[in-house]
């Protein structure tokens, strides 16, 4: 079968749209080359620094006098570099990649703006950058998901307007009239970035509102950072490219676009747990958001699950698959759990609790990163043409990761269950939870180190491919460039 | 599908509800709050933090202290906060926003890998337990007890004594396992720090946080406060750092 590459051809039924020539696929890759490379190496080396930081705050709780007399180190220090390494510096990096070479190839057309983007990734990094080194020198604003200083928050701002450009420009150019699933995704996650960006910046950051309002502004920033930036880009990778690789077009557009609709509406209202100090209205209305989001969870597993039926690819025939496969698993589970967490019943249990991370965890590394190491390992050889020196490494790095995140997530929602019954036990003192919960933390390291080694191997295989190939066009330059004249008498 | 203005605006449309209703709503509901007269002490609540608190608020916040201590009492029957002795107020002892409003930047944390501190002012006045917590957190806990809270020596300045110099005023007195000939100051910062702590509570009585009925008496008549004046000027409890105490006992 041929491959699918457009929305007529992707889309359940085909055709219908009307469609201008098509760009040639390679001028496509060619336009996308330095961009998306760009920001699939900065997003790489991020969430290797990322892990470094990870590890040191994980270690900390081991040894307590682990780092303890340099305060750039100290765990709330360290703990907020991390988080912000990975969701800066990789995961959005990443996933504007995905976007911009999703969006060119579904529109068959080049990447507009290409040099903007550039300008733009590069202020971006230097953003995290700035903002990563402003949180270990003490200048965290004090907002979780919103700790870089404005200076950071104002370059990375700029950054990502001329990134989101040259997606709109490029989405706007489309030979391919007809808009494919992914498409949208990308569009709105593009539009809602800055809307949400600049809103927590201005009201938290630079002119912050008064009292309990900020905890509120915080919670709704995360929420959809989450649940809608991460959740749209990963949604549209995911319903892009699990079709691709098993050649059949998606279940159901309509599906598709009834989940869009109902996150959007739906997923931007969660994110206050009960029994915060705001008016009680706004909780409610939380868990009604969480809630209703379980429809279209359930939507993506129904729409993945028909689109795979008796369609499963060959263990080894394509290795970018299981990761984007376990991504939609962990999208699913992430959902439900989340709901769970947005209810009173179970929500007392798991407030403050272990469970909280074992949850972002799971969105942010299961699905979000895992679907966007997936698309790296599809796109970045078709970039640079040519294929992976050791593709056993991608398997390697498949075990090591899935491996790592059940070894994270697991003991970590089961210790946060327990830690929190025992909170809500007055009779167990503060010390024995804390015994308690040690040793769930203790297994919960083994995962990073896991998910650790699996972001050395990634990077060193991508690396080498680059390397290769770099050194391939190189000497090949060098040789045309130094042939002997020749001398016609 | 292929009408781009069209997605443009549902997308606009659903986020633009987003944001009316979690960014909008609140802030014309509770955005210009001001301190009221407490039920029971008749004093402004909540009184604005004293220069030295206010400084250790940004050392709190520097050292990222919320990733690991929540600052919120959940109300009764949510949680065994009340019961586990974290609540400030008898009655509807829970937080609520009016607690917060002087706070700069609200750090509710949303983990308790330590225990909570909204009211940790209530439980420790004592500066010198403070600053020892921090410095070796292990050595005011029971020695049956383990603490994972990190040392914050970086807070503290260790001294070479000279020949013959005592300790100074300020010094940690530490435990023997400590070399002879050196001393431990804390720095300007750690006593900004614990000036924060000991400036966390919320135990004002207010009209959203009643007391609660415990009888089918009628509640005891207090003070009758007057109503609250659109002022953010702050009178007599402004000051001081130390938790209001009710001035009707």
């Amino acid at each position: 079968m041929s491959e699918i590459s457009s929305p007529s051809q992707l889309n359940p039924g085909g055709g219908g749209g009307q469609a201008d020539a098509p760009e040639p696929v390679l001028e496509i890759e060619a336009s996308c080359r330095a961009p998306v490379l760009l920001l699939f190496v900065s997003a790489l080396v991020w969430l290797l620094v990322g892990s470094v930081f990870g590890m040191i705050a994980a270690i900390k709780f081991h040894g307590t006098n682990f780092l303890a007399d340099c305060s750039w180190l100290t765990y709330g220090r360290v703990h907020p570099a991390h988080l912000n390494a990975l969701v800066y510096g990789f995961a959005a990096q990443a996933g504007l990649g995905v976007a911009l070479w999703m969006v060119a190839h579904l529109g068959r057309t080049r990447l507009a703006f290409a040099p903007a983007i550039i300008v733009g990734a590069k202020l971006w990094n230097l953003g995290v950058a700035l903002g990563i080194l402003g949180i270990l020198y003490g200048e965290s604003t004090g907002y979780e998901w919103l700790e870089m200083p404005r200076y950071a928050s104002a370059t990375l701002f700029c950054g990502y307007t001329l990134i989101a450009l040259g997606g709109l420009v490029t989405l706007h150019k489309r030979r391919e009239r007809q808009l494919y699933i992914s498409q949208i995704f990308v569009l709105a996650a593009l539009f809602w970035f800055p809307w949400i960006y600049s809103t927590a910046s201005l009201l938290l950051v630079v002119k912050p509102v008064r009292g309990a309002l900020q905890a509120g502004l915080d919670y709704w920033y995360a929420n959809n950072l989450m649940n809608i930036w991460f959740g749209f880009i990963g949604l549209a990778a995911a319903f892009y490219f699990i079709p691709k690789i098993v050649k059949r077009p998606l279940y159901s557009q309509y599906i598709g676009i009834f989940i869009f609709a109902t996150l959007a509406f739906f997923g931007s209202w969660g994110g206050i747990p009960e029994g915060t100090p705001l008016p009680a209205w706004m909780s409610a209305m939380s868990t009604m958001g969480a809630v209703v989001m379980v429809v279209p969870i359930l939507g993506v597993a129904y729409n993945v699950l028909r689109t795979l039926m008796c369609a499963l690819p060959k263990w080894g025939e394509s290795r970018s698959f299981s990761f984007f496969h376990f991504g939609v698993k962990c999208y699913v589970l992430a959902g439900l759990a989340g709901a769970l967490m947005a209810t009173i019943r179970f929500g007392k249990i798991t407030n403050f609790t272990w469970f909280v991370p074992a949850h972002t965890q799971l969105f942010l590394y299961g699905f979000f990163a895992m679907t966007m190491f997936g698309a790296i390992y599809y796109i970045v050889p078709r970039l640079v043409g040519a294929e992976f020196l050791k593709p056993g490494l991608i398997t390697l790095h498949l075990f090591l990761a899935g491996g790592g995140i059940l070894l994270y997530v697991a003991p970590l929602a089961i210790g946060g269950v327990k830690q929190g019954m025992m909170l809500n036990d007055p009779t167990k003192s503060f010390s024995e939870i804390t015994a308690s919960s040690l040793m769930f933390l203790r297994i919960s390291t083994m995962g990073d180190a896991l998910m650790v080694l699996g972001h050395l191997v990634m990077f060193l295989n991508v690396a080498g491919l680059l390397v290769s190939v770099g050194r391939k066009c190189a000497t090949a330059a060098w040789v045309g460039h130094t042939k002997p004249v020749e001398v016609t008498p | 599908m292929n009408s781009g203005p069209l997605l443009f605006l549902g997308t606009f449309f659903a986020l633009a509800v987003s944001w009316l209703g979690f960014a909008l709503a609140p802030q014309l509901q509770i955005g210009d709050q001001n301190a009221v007269m407490a039920e029971d002490s008749g004093q402004y609540y909540p009184a604005m933090r004293a220069g030295m608190a206010r400084q250790g608020e940004q050392v709190y916040r520097a050292n990222g202290c919320y990733y690991c201590h929540s600052q919120q009492v959940r109300p009764r029957g949510f949680g065994g906060d009340v019961e586990r002795g974290w609540g400030g107020r008898s009655g509807r002892v829970q937080s609520v926003d009016q607690d917060y409003l002087y706070d700069l930047p609200v750090m509710l944390g949303d983990q308790r890998v330590g225990p909570d501190l909204a009211n940790y002012g209530l439980r420790q006045n004592n500066e010198t337990n403070i600053l020892l917590h921090l410095y070796d957190p292990q050595s005011t806990m029971p020695k049956s007890e383990k603490s994972v809270m990190p040392p914050y020596r970086f807070l503290f300045e260790i001294r070479k004594l000279k020949f013959g110099e005592t300790n100074s005023e300020d010094a940690l007195k530490l435990s023997d396992k400590f070399p002879a000939g050196y001393e431990v100051v804390p720095t300007e910062n750690a006593h900004a720090l614990a000036a924060y702590l000991m400036s966390l509570h919320s135990d004002s009585i207010l009209f959203e946080a009643p007391p609660r009925k415990t009888t089918n008496a009628p509640p005891v008549k207090t003070t009758k406060a007057p109503p609250a004046q659109a002022t953010n000027v702050v009178p007599a409890a402004g000051g001081t750092n130390k938790p209001a105490t009710p001035s009707a006992k």
